[in-house]
């Protein structure tokens, strides 16, 4: 990337990967500079999640180079300093949890052993404070509403601190009050000199916060630089619809134990 | 409190209480996993190491841990690599597992079915000092983990890639889970048997969850309801002469009603305090853009 602002923080090189034996990714270029906020955008299945995927090691690469700030991922280890919200339309597993509690688990990154600190703590409710969810603390997350989710979602993501933050489709399924909540949450941590990847279906309110644009058709970049003008009727102002991702979102599994 | 003079009621108590502790402490993560039925797969493979502990004249309880142990790793791989027909795989797993069992226990001398009977639906009045140790030994293994890694287990049960990207050891701490639930499975055997073994692990936590909000609070009150039911069922069938297995699980499933039944008007008048709290109109929409919220989660 030539216009990276310096080192990069994620880079992908010549990536490919499969799922199930089909080519998912192609041959992905793709790098995030320190402060920079880079959108992946495509549509369904051209392969911007499992990209994603394979930076955090969910997803095993077939070829290429993956590297989280200049080391291998097989040999990162330092995953304090990233956050990730993973595409989920819920935040709730087969047990009730609190909020505060399913915040707290994204602190373990720092609180290795799970003895949590003062300091831990407080990053909790700093982390609610800023998603502008400190009063749902103590209630369960099965009580609240889509955009309450991902607010959520995104707080176990800051709690512990990233300098990197790897969001895949934070908006999907968000109310227009989250979605400015999100917006305002996204543009404090760039100010504070957080670098982005993001996974979008479309740049909605986030536009003005994105620095270059990545397009993926059919896993291979079509497109790596600034961000895409909208046409047609997505130009129209006030044009940022929402796709509820329910089909798509649960991972497959085996059916006898799940 | 006649009971507690007899010795073989007092190891009966002890294992009891133990199960009571140690089935819902592992099953919550089960079912934080939704993989609430996978201590019934563990206790159908368990039936080859009982099996396998007459043929070769060892203590099927050590030999049943250990075979049990080996279907709960194997089941995980399978988790991991089988992603397609994996639930076939997990099929012939269980169902070889018991056919093992049968099979072997009719091979070894002097073995039949009957047998097998004890540790299909427990054998609480039989349980002997050796069988104590081992149940002692392996509830506390069971317990380090389960109460000890609590925090580790909430976050890879509640979401694993997530897990993946705090840095936590997501394999090994599901390869973890498995053991321990199959240390459970055995734990368990002689109380509630093979068969019913995953009602203990299950039933106290949707049970709990009737009432409660926080992971915390499901974790103590299964454990209260295990503790409960097997310490009543067990006095019960004292008493009454009825299986001790059957009757603590029948008395599980009847807590399980009682708190459903109490818990609804609960959840009705918190629903409506919520609902009151989320219609204040506190959202400032901006002019641009549509009023309109499509909101379909």
């Amino acid at each position: 990337m030539a216009d990276a602002k310096s080192e990069p923080v994620i880079s992908l090189r010549e990536v490919t990967a499969e799922l199930g034996g089909r080519p998912v990714l192609r041959g992905i270029d793709l790098a995030v500079g320190r402060g920079e906020v880079v959108a992946l955008l495509g549509a369904n299945g051209s392969g911007k999640s499992t990209a994603v995927r394979t930076v955090i090691g969910q997803v095993p690469v077939t070829g290429g180079s993956v590297e989280i700030f200049g080391t291998p991922r097989r040999r990162f280890r330092d995953w304090a300093r990233v956050g990730y919200v993973p595409q989920r339309t819920t935040a709730a597993g087969g047990v009730p949890a609190t909020v505060t509690e399913v915040v707290t688990s994204g602190r373990l990154a720092r609180a290795r052993f799970g003895v949590l600190r003062k300091a831990d703590r407080a990053a909790v409710t700093n982390a609610l404070e800023l998603v502008g969810m400190a009063d749902r603390a103590k209630d369960s997350v099965s009580a609240l509403s889509g955009g309450q989710h991902q607010r959520v979602l995104i707080a176990r993501a800051l709690v512990s601190e990233p300098e990197l933050l790897i969001m895949d489709e934070p908006m999907a399924g968000v109310d227009l009050a989250s979605q400015e909540v999100l917006a305002a949450t996204l543009r404090h941590q760039v100010e504070q000199g957080a670098s982005v990847l993001l996974v979008l279906h479309e740049l909605g309110p986030l536009e003005p916060l994105i620095d270059r644009a990545v397009v993926l058709r059919d896993g291979c970049v079509l497109h790596d630089g600034p961000p895409p003008k909208a046409v047609g009727q997505h130009a129209l102002p006030g044009h940022d619809h929402v796709h509820p991702h329910d089909a798509d979102a649960a991972p497959v599994r085996t059916g006898l134990l799940t | 409190m006649e009971f507690l003079n007899y010795a073989f009621m007092q190891r009966a108590l002890l294992a009891a209480a133990l199960v009571g502790v140690t089935a819902p402490a592992v099953g919550i993560y089960l079912v934080q996993r939704r993989q609430a039925l996978m201590g019934d797969g563990i206790g159908h493979v368990a039936m080859t190491g009982v099996g396998l502990g007459f043929l070769l004249s060892t203590s099927p309880v050590w030999m049943a841990t250990a075979v049990a142990v080996v279907g709960a790793v194997a089941m995980e791989l399978i988790r991991w690599y089988g992603k397609t027909r994996g639930d076939i795989a997990l099929a012939m797993l269980f169902y070889g597992g018991m056919a093992g069992g049968v099979m072997l226990i009719n091979l070894a001398p002097g073995g039949s079915n009957a047998n097998l009977s004890s540790y299909l639906f427990g054998s609480l009045s039989t349980v002997s000092e050796e069988d104590v140790t081992a149940i002692c030994l392996l509830a506390a293994f069971v317990v380090l983990v389960t109460v000890g890694l609590r925090r580790q287990l909430f976050a890879v049960s509640q979401d694993e890639e997530f897990a993946r990207v705090t840095g936590l050891p997501v394999r090994a701490l599901n390869l973890l889970t498995a053991v321990t639930a199959a240390v459970t499975v055995t734990v368990a055997m002689r109380v509630v048997g093979l068969l019913l073994v995953s009602a203990l692990m299950v039933v106290p936590v949707a049970a709990a969850q009737q009432l409660t909000r926080s992971f915390a609070a499901t974790f103590a009150i299964a454990v209260a309801i295990g503790v409960s039911v097997t310490l009543g069922g067990t006095v019960t069938s004292y008493y009454q002469d009825v299986p001790p297995g059957a009757t603590i699980v029948l008395l599980t499933i009847g807590v399980f009603i009682v708190l459903t039944l109490l818990a609804t008007p609960l959840a009705r008048r918190r629903a409506r305090a919520s609902a009151a709290r989320d219609a204040a109109c506190t959202a400032d929409v901006p002019g641009s853009r549509p009023t309109s919220d499509e909101v379909t989660v």
